[in-house]
C-alpha cells in the first residue's frame, strides 16, 4: 500500500509562504489504477514527486508499504525507486545522446546489472515494443510515438511495482496514445499499481479511482472509488 | 554500460565546451611543462659548470665580457704576460694553479678554428723563482697543492686539459686538438699539420666537453704568441684557488694585485644564466597560477553550464534510481577526463615545445622529466576536480521535479 499521512508542501517564494500541496490522509491500494486530474498549477507534479520519492514533504510521512520513505536516506531512497518505482513522463525524457537501447539499459545499469545481461534485456524489450530495428538509433532519429515507446521499454527495464505516469498521452497522436494507454492497462493486469496525472478525461476514465486536485487539496472522488470496490 | 560511458558519450554529443576547457588546460601546462623543463635543465648546467670548474678565477682584461667561461678569452683584449709572475711573486696563499692562455684566429685544411696558447705547468716548475716563492706559501692549513707540487700520472696525460684546464708538458711544435676538430679533420695523435705557416704534430685528441674547447686547438702559449705576433701578452689567467674559501679571498686580492684585469669567479660568470634561471622560476610559478585561474574557472564554468543544460536529464537520472553520489560522479568523472586529457596533452606540447625552444633560448639540451610531467597531470587534474566540485555537488543536490513536465 501506498499512504500520505498529514503530508504538505509548502514552497517560499519571495518571502511568502506557498502551500502546493496538503493532503492529510491518502491511500493507494496495490495493485490499484489511480487516476489524479486537475488544473495546471494545482499541485499533480509535487503529489507525483512525493509519492516517487523524490521530492521531500514539508510536513507529514510517506508510506510505500512498511517503509517511511522520507525517513530513509537519499541513497536508500534510490534503490527504492530502482527496484520498485518506474516512471513515465509527458515528454520522453530519453537521454539524447544515447542510442534507444542505452536508454533501455539506463535503469539497468543504476541497479548494477553486467553490462552484458543489461544489453541482452534492453534488446528483448524494444523487441517486446516493436523496435527491434531502431536499437541504435538516437531519439532525435525515431518519431514520437517511437521515443514513447523506448520509453515504456525502459520503464519496463526494472520490473517496477508502482508506475508513476506524469501526462503519459499529453504529446502524442490517437495511435501512439492508444499504445500507452493499453501499456498502462495491461500492466494493471499484470499486478502493477498505476497513479496517472492526466488534462485527459477520457484517459481518467480508464482508472478504476479517479482523484481531483484544487488549489494542493486533495478531496477523494468517494464515488469512484466505491465503483473501483464494486 | 556504465558511469564512464555516460560520460564519454556525453562529451561526444557536445565536444566544444569539453575541447575548450580542454585547451585552457592544456596551454597552461604547455607552458609550465616548457618553463619548468627549460629551468631545470639551466640550473643543472649552472650546476654543472659550478662543479667541474670549482674554485676557479678568471682574469681577464678590464672591459671583457663574461657571458660564457669557456669563451670568455675571446675578448680580443689582453693582457700582459708579466701579470702571471706578478700573481706567483705576490705569494697568495690558497692559489694551487695558473693557466693563462692566448687565443688567435687561424686556419686548418681551410676551415678556420681557434688557435689557444697554454703553458704548460712543468714550466711553471722549471722556474726557479716561482718554485722559490711557492715552497714557502704551501697551504698547511687545508692540505692543498701548490703548482710546486708533483703531478699524478693522469695529471700528466694531454687529457688532463680536459680535467684539470692545465696541461703538464707540451713542446712548441705540438697541438692537442678538440673534439670537434678532431672528429671533423680526421685527426690522430702523431699527424702533422700546419697553423699559421708552421708544421705541428698532434699530441692528443680530447674527449668531447660540450664546450667551445671542442672545437679550438691547443698549442704552446709562447708558440702561439709568436705566430700570432702578439708580443708576451694573454688572452686571460685561470686560477685555480685551493678550495672555495681559498678563491672566495683570492678575488679582492687578486683585484688590488692587477687594477688593469678583471677578476670574476665562476659564480659570478654564471651569474646571467643564475638571473634567466629565476626569472623562469618566477614565471613557472606565475604560469601554475595562470593555470589554476584559467583552467579553473574554465572548467567551473564549462561543468555548471552543463548542469544547468541537463536538469532534466539529471532529473530522469534521478527518477531511474540515480544516487546523488552518481550524479555528482558524472561531473565529476567528466570533469577529471578534461584535466587527464588537457594535462598529458600539455605535456607532450609542453616537452616539445622545451626540446625545440631551449637550446636557442637557454642554451640548454632538454630530455623529458617524467616526475615533472606526472606532477604537472596530478595537478591539472586535482584543479579540474576541485573546480568541478561544487557544480558536481549543485548537481547532486537538483530539485528532480524538473523531469517532470508542469502540469
Amino acid at each position: 500500500m501506498l499512504r500520505l499521512e498529514n503530508v504538505t508542501k509548502v514552497y517560499a517564494r519571495r518571502g511568502v509562504d506557498i502551500v502546493a500541496l496538503r493532503a492529510e490522509s491518502l491511500e493507494v491500494e496495490r495493485p490499484s489504477y489511480t487516476a489524479i486530474v486537475g488544473p495546471s498549477g494545482s499541485g499533480k507534479t509535487t503529489l507525483l514527486s512525493i509519492l516517487g520519492g523524490m521530492l521531500s514533504p514539508t510536513t507529514g510521512r510517506v508510506w510505500l508499504g512498511d517503509q517511511s520513505l522520507y525517513d530513509l536516506p537519499a541513497s536508500e531512497r534510490a534503490r527504492v525507486r530502482r527496484q520498485q518505482i518506474g516512471f513515465v513522463f509527458q515528454t520522453f525524457n530519453l537521454v539524447p545522446y544515447l542510442t534507444a537501447v542505452e536508454n533501455v539499459q539506463l535503469p539497468l545499469a543504476l541497479a548494477g546489472v553486467p553490462a552484458g545481461e543489461q544489453e541482452i534485456r534492453a534488446v528483448t524489450l524494444l523487441d517486446r515494443v516493436g523496435l527491434g530495428e531502431r536499437l541504435h538509433h538516437k531519439p532525435r532519429e525515431l518519431s514520437v510515438g517511437q521515443q514513447q515507446r523506448v520509453a515504456l521499454a525502459r520503464t519496463l527495464a526494472n520490473d517496477p511495482s508502482l508506475i508513476l505516469a506524469d501526462e503519459p498521452t499529453g504529446n502524442l497522436d490517437g495511435e501512439s496514445r492508444r499504445l500507452v494507454l493499453d501499456f498502462l492497462d495491461e500492466r494493471h493486469r499484470a499486478g502493477c499499481t498505476i497513479v496517472m496525472v492526466t488534462h485527459d478525461a477520457a484517459a481518467a476514465q480508464r482508472a478504476g479511482r479517479r482523484l481531483s486536485l484544487c488549489d494542493g487539496r486533495l478531496p477523494e472522488d468517494a464515488a469512484t472509488r466505491g465503483a473501483e470496490a464494486a | 554500460m556504465n558511469l564512464h560511458t555516460i560520460v564519454w558519450k556525453e562529451i561526444r554529443q557536445r565536444p566544444s565546451p569539453a575541447l575548450g576547457c580542454v585547451l585552457a588546460i592544456l596551454l597552461g601546462a604547455a607552458a609550465l611543462v616548457a618553463i619548468r623543463h627549460v629551468n631545470l635543465f639551466s640550473q643543472r648546467q649552472v650546476e654543472r659548470q659550478l662543479q667541474a670548474l670549482g674554485a676557479n678565477i678568471l682574469v681577464l682584461p678590464k672591459g671583457a665580457s663574461i657571458q660564457d667561461y669557456y669563451a670568455a678569452d675571446q675578448n680580443g683584449l689582453t693582457l700582459p704576460e708579466e701579470r702571471v709572475s706578478q700573481i706567483l711573486l705576490a705569494g697568495l696563499p690558497g692559489v694551487e694553479q695558473l693557466s693563462p692562455r692566448l687565443c688567435a684566429s687561424a686556419e686548418l685544411s681551410g676551415q678556420p678554428l681557434t688557435l689557444v696558447g697554454i703553458l704548460p705547468q712543468a714550466e711553471f716548475r722549471a722556474q726557479q723563482t716561482w718554485q722559490t716563492v711557492t715552497l714557502f706559501k704551501k697551504n698547511a692549513a687545508c692540505g692543498c697543492k701548490t703548482v710546486a707540487a708533483e703531478p699524478s700520472a693522469a695529471d700528466r696525460a694531454p687529457e688532463a686539459l680536459v680535467t684539470r684546464r692545465a696541461i703538464e708538458q707540451l713542446g712548441g711544435d705540438e697541438v692537442i686538438a678538440g673534439a670537434d676538430v678532431g672528429r671533423r679533420l680526421a685527426l690522430q695523435p702523431g699527424k702533422s699539420v700546419k697553423l699559421l705557416g708552421e708544421k705541428f704534430q698532434v699530441l692528443a685528441v680530447l674527449p668531447p666537453t660540450g664546450t667551445v674547447d671542442d672545437g679550438r686547438v691547443f698549442a704552446h702559449l709562447h708558440t702561439v704568441q709568436r705566430l700570432a705576433k702578439t708580443g708576451e701578452v694573454v688572452s686571460a689567467i685561470e686560477v685555480l684557488g685551493c678550495c672555495e674559501d681559498a678563491a672566495g679571498g683570492l678575488v679582492p686580492q687578486l683585484s688590488e694585485l692587477l687594477p688593469d684585469g678583471r677578476v670574476v669567479t665562476i659564480s659570478q660568470v654564471v651569474e646571467t644564466q643564475v638571473g634567466v634561471n629565476r626569472l623562469l622560476a618566477g614565471s613557472s610559478w606565475f604560469v601554475l597560477v595562470v593555470l589554476v585561474l584559467a583552467g579553473g574557472i574554465s572548467v567551473a564554468s564549462a561543468i555548471s553550464s552543463n548542469v544547468r543544460e541537463r536538469r532534466r536529464e539529471i532529473g530522469t537520472l534521478v527518477a531511474l534510481g540515480a544516487t546523488p553520489r552518481f550524479i555528482a560522479g558524472l561531473f565529476l568523472v567528466k570533469a577529471a577526463w578534461l584535466g587527464l586529457a588537457g594535462g598529458l596533452g600539455g605535456c607532450v606540447l609542453g616537452v616539445l615545445l622545451a626540446v625545440t625552444v631551449g637550446p636557442r633560448w637557454a642554451g640548454v639540451s632538454v630530455m623529458p622529466l617524467l616526475d615533472l610531467m606526472g606532477l604537472v597531470v596530478a595537478v591539472a587534474l586535482a584543479v579540474t576536480l576541485a573546480a568541478a566540485y561544487w557544480p558536481a555537488r549543485g548537481a547532486a543536490r537538483l530539485d528532480p521535479c524538473s523531469c517532470f513536465q508542469e502540469v
